[in-house]
């Protein structure tokens, strides 16, 4: 019985830290799917969140509500300035060089990160403080419960977004076919630069989620979950929103369990383990489409 | 034609070579830089070796750490326990850390077949995590404290031969029909099919005669430093060298050799500025690839240089 | 026994029959045209004799050998090269190394004769030098043979690409719309130098072309496909005349 509750207790975990890798996850698969990049940076543009709710509730003493804002603001328009500099002169390059112009953006904003707050790591007030509540003997972890929450809020609202307005289509057509997207008169610049608005957005939340459980942030805060949440968006199927969700929550769970019943040490090489059977398996992930490539 | 550029490359490698020997006889180097030697050396065989699958193959390896330290614990693990003398242990050490290293190029050259770009990428990634995971949960390899006792028995003169070497060998494929054969790949993998290159056999021998060096010059690091410690084989020693062969120019192996130098110099000689390193190398991945690859600057860099032939050697 | 033999070749793309039926027979040192509105198949058609695609259904015999199935790479060592109708050359690489890459097969040394610089290696490469340069001749590509392949204006990338696939000493060349882009007299030109080279290496050419009169010239027989389908298989007199691909071409 006891080994039943503890496997619940970290089921939840799972389901807690696979709902932050899922909304992670989303940014990347938005962003894949319509400039066809793997944005590296991702994961320090959620850092880079933690910090700015840092900031705003310890130095400046404001009210989380308040600290949760400006993290959306502050991200948001970071990831549409990174767009802007660094990935738009390079939309006709070659996929290497991109690859290599993201992972410098992702050391960019960890070297800045270390330059303005040293590598010592800061406490993040809570922004959501909730007892655990007790069910049927097994106690849930209140922020685990209201990450997820959350989680499954954002979902429907993108969904809805993405699938029923006029601006949610235009970017599912620039992703299917960014020449004819343009030809139809829809402006392509802008619909990337929105999509990357929404993904930083979706990091923002995810960040101040991440440190809400954890309590802290350093430079290199987003870098493993953000490489994580990349390995969840591969898993359910680039490119595929439900994907990435699914991705998300079985990524969460394997490394909470992993963590539990194996080795906390040996975690993050199961995790990645998984993902390289996966591709091999099936290289275009869970929830992925073939696409046949023209000659 | 050929063959007078191969006397001077030659003539070179022997000048660098007695200039180097004079300066370490004659003590004109302080002991800071002396001890920089053999890092360079190590650099270098890095950068050189990542060059052939990023330069040439034109795949992302964001594992070459991870290659180094499969090689440095196998050919440390061996000097270690044996009892041969230095100078017979030591070559064994370098062709055991090679082949191991070797065999785990194989591995992730399998996946290399199927996958590409982004994918591979993450999956290089995700095996040099996997093995530092590895190192650090294993008590025999001396888990997170690192493998110790390792004999200090590498010298300048060793590095400066292995890297000869390195250089030798990938440059005398990239320029025979088997690198013709690999560069074909990297520009357009469909053509490259067409016309009959064995594709699958091309990336496996990349990935592995890579990993080879890579394991070598982990041997040759860990005879240098005594200690062996995973957390030093992480995604950031990825990364820097990285940035030695994008700073080189991809493709390039001079380029390579060049930058490895500078950049095992320069942070020793301006330590003080050693906080900006990382966003040296930030600064420099971005600018090189905006530079290099978007079509406006690349006309504006022409007009400021002249025209220069794309690629080197 | 004819060089090619496609029987009954067919693919679907989902719910889509791009090349349905395809007949197609081809005899040694025969010149084929391959003809038909944009979006008949013929494309398609190459891509499924080189391997690129898998077919639905049918089956094609080269060299009295049963070839559905195989991968590009051993199709193209049996015999059958191909150009791209969207330039695909190693663009980062010299012309004479585009060449050469295509000559690969025909000498063999391995990589530890060259890592090592072997005097079979010096051999080899000395033999595909000299055989790399012979080709660029042909095509009056010597000239340029150092410069990166992208330097080529584009006419002259697409002489390139034939040179390439001829390089790797191919029975039968599939050439997609070699003339695209090019000038009516540059076009005539390479209407020669195709015929020209047929004649010199003694082999089969299919030829892909949009303009039928373009064709029509050189041809010995010319195949017409419209929306996946064969409308007619003759001479290029009788193809000419044939109603349905004056209707195919002009519409109803």
């Amino acid at each position: 019985m006891q080994g039943l509750v503890t496997f619940i207790q970290q089921f939840i975990n799972g389901l807690s830290l696979g709902s932050v890798y899922a909304l992670m996850a989303l940014g990347y698969t938005m962003v894949y799917g319509i400039a066809k990049m793997l944005n590296f940076a991702h994961g320090d543009i959620i850092m880079v969140g933690a910090y700015t709710v840092s900031v705003v509730c310890s130095i400046l003493g404001m009210s989380p509500i308040f600290a949760v804002l400006a993290s959306a603001v502050v991200c948001t328009t970071l990831g549409v300035t990174i767009e802007k500099i660094a990935y738009k002169p390079l939309r006709s390059a070659s996929p290497l060089a991109v690859l290599i112009t993201a992972i410098g953006v992702s050391y960019f904003l960890q070297s800045v990160a270390l330059l303005i707050f040293g590598s010592n790591a800061k406490k993040v007030p809570p922004v959501v403080s909730l007892n655990s509540i007790r069910v049927a003997n097994i106690d849930l972890s209140g922020v685990a419960l209201v990450i997820i929450g959350v989680t499954v809020l954002i979902m429907i609202c993108l969904s809805l977004f993405i699938n029923c307005t006029k601006v949610g289509k235009a970017m599912l057509a620039v992703s299917e076919d960014k020449g004819a997207a343009e030809l139809m008169g829809i402006n392509v610049n802008a619909t990337i630069s929105l999509t990357f608005a929404i993904g930083s957005a979706l990091a923002a939340v995810a960040g101040v989620l991440f440190v809400s459980s954890y309590g802290y942030v350093d430079p290199y805060t987003g870098a493993l979950p953000g490489i994580k949440a990349f390995v969840a968006a591969v898993l359910g199927g680039i490119g595929s929103i439900p994907g990435a969700m699914l991705g998300g929550i079985i990524l969460g769970v394997i490394e909470s369990l992993s963590k539990a019943y194996i080795s906390t040490n040996l975690a993050d090489a199961i995790v990645f383990g998984v993902l390289i059977v996966v591709l091999l398996v099936k290289p275009t992930g869970i929830l992925g489409k073939k696409k046949i490539t023209k000659v | 034609m050929k063959n007078k550029k191969n006397i001077v490359y030659a003539i070179i490698a022997v000048v660098i070579f007695i200039v180097l020997f004079a300066l370490v006889n004659a003590g004109v180097l302080s002991r800071k830089y002396e001890g920089l030697l053999v890092p360079i050396g190590v650099n270098v065989i890095l950068a050189v070796s990542l060059n052939l699958i990023v330069g040439f193959l034109g795949e992302l390896s964001l594992g070459h750490a991870g290659f180094m330290s499969v090689g440095a614990y196998a050919g440390c693990l061996f000097t270690v326990h044996s009892n041969l003398p230095v100078m017979v242990e030591l070559p064994i050490a370098f062709v055991i850390g090679g082949l191991a290293a070797a065999i785990f190029g194989l591995i992730i050259g399998i996946p290399a077949l199927r996958l590409k770009g982004d994918y591979l990428a993450i999956v290089t990634l995700g095996f040099g995590e996997i093995i530092r995971s590895v190192f650090n949960s294993l008590d025999i390899l001396g888990g997170s404290g690192g493998l110790k006792g390792i004999d200090k028995s590498s010298n300048y003169i060793m590095a400066y031969v292995l890297a000869v070497i390195t250089v030798l060998v990938i440059a005398n494929l990239i320029n025979s029909k088997h690198g013709r054969a690999i560069k074909s790949i990297r520009d357009n993998v469909i053509a490259a099919e067409s016309v009959g290159v064995n594709v699958v056999y091309y990336k496996i021998l990349a990935f592995v005669l890579s990993a080879f060096f890579a394991g070598i010059a982990g041997v040759l690091y860990g005879h240098n430093l005594a200690i062996l410690k995973p957390a030093t084989f992480d995604f950031n020693k990825s990364i820097e060298i990285l940035v030695m062969v994008v700073l080189g120019g991809m493709g390039s192996i001079p380029g390579s050799i060049i930058a490895a130098v500078i950049l095992t110099v320069l942070p020793e000689a301006m330590r003080s500025l050693a906080d900006y390193r990382m966003l040296f190398y930030a600064v420099a991945l971005i600018v090189m690839m905006l530079f290099s690859s978007n079509p406006a600057l690349v006309e504006f860099r022409q007009r400021l240089f002249g025209k220069k032939k794309r690629g080197g050697k | 026994m004819a060089l090619l033999e496609v029987k009954e070749l067919g693919i679907s793309f989902g719910g889509l029959r791009a090349v349905d039926n395809f007949n197609l027979t081809i005899e040694d040192g025969q010149l084929y045209g391959l003809i038909g509105p944009n979006g008949a198949g013929k494309t398609t058609i190459f891509n499924l004799l080189t391997g690129v695609y898998k077919p639905t259904d049918g089956t094609f015999m080269f060299d009295s050998e049963e070839m559905s199935g195989k991968t590009p790479i051993q199709i193209n060592k049996m015999g059958i090269a191909r150009t791209f109708q969207n330039i695909r050359l190693f663009s980062q690489m010299s012309v004479i190394d585009n060449v050469k890459v295509g000559l690969q097969n025909q000498y063999n040394f391995s990589v530890l004769n060259s890592i090592l610089r072997l005097p079979k290696h010096r051999a080899g490469e000395k033999l595909i030098t000299g055989r790399a340069l012979e080709i660029l001749k042909i095509f009056d590509l010597d000239g340029e043979a150092n410069q990166p392949a992208s330097n080529l204006p584009y006419g002259k990338q697409r002489k390139l690409e034939i040179a390439r696939a001829l390089a790797t000493n191919p029975k039968l060349l599939l050439l997609d719309e070699p003339a695209a882009g090019m000038n009516p007299a540059e076009t005539a030109e390479l209407m020669n130098t195709i015929a020209l080279i047929r004649d010199k290496f003694k082999i089969s050419i299919l030829l892909i072309e949009h303009d039928m009169s373009l064709v029509m010239g050189i041809c010995e027989r010319i195949v017409v496909l419209e929306y996946g389908r064969v409308i007619c298989d003759d001479i290029p007199e009788n193809v000419k005349n044939n109603p349905k691909v004056i209707a195919a071409y002009l519409g109803d």
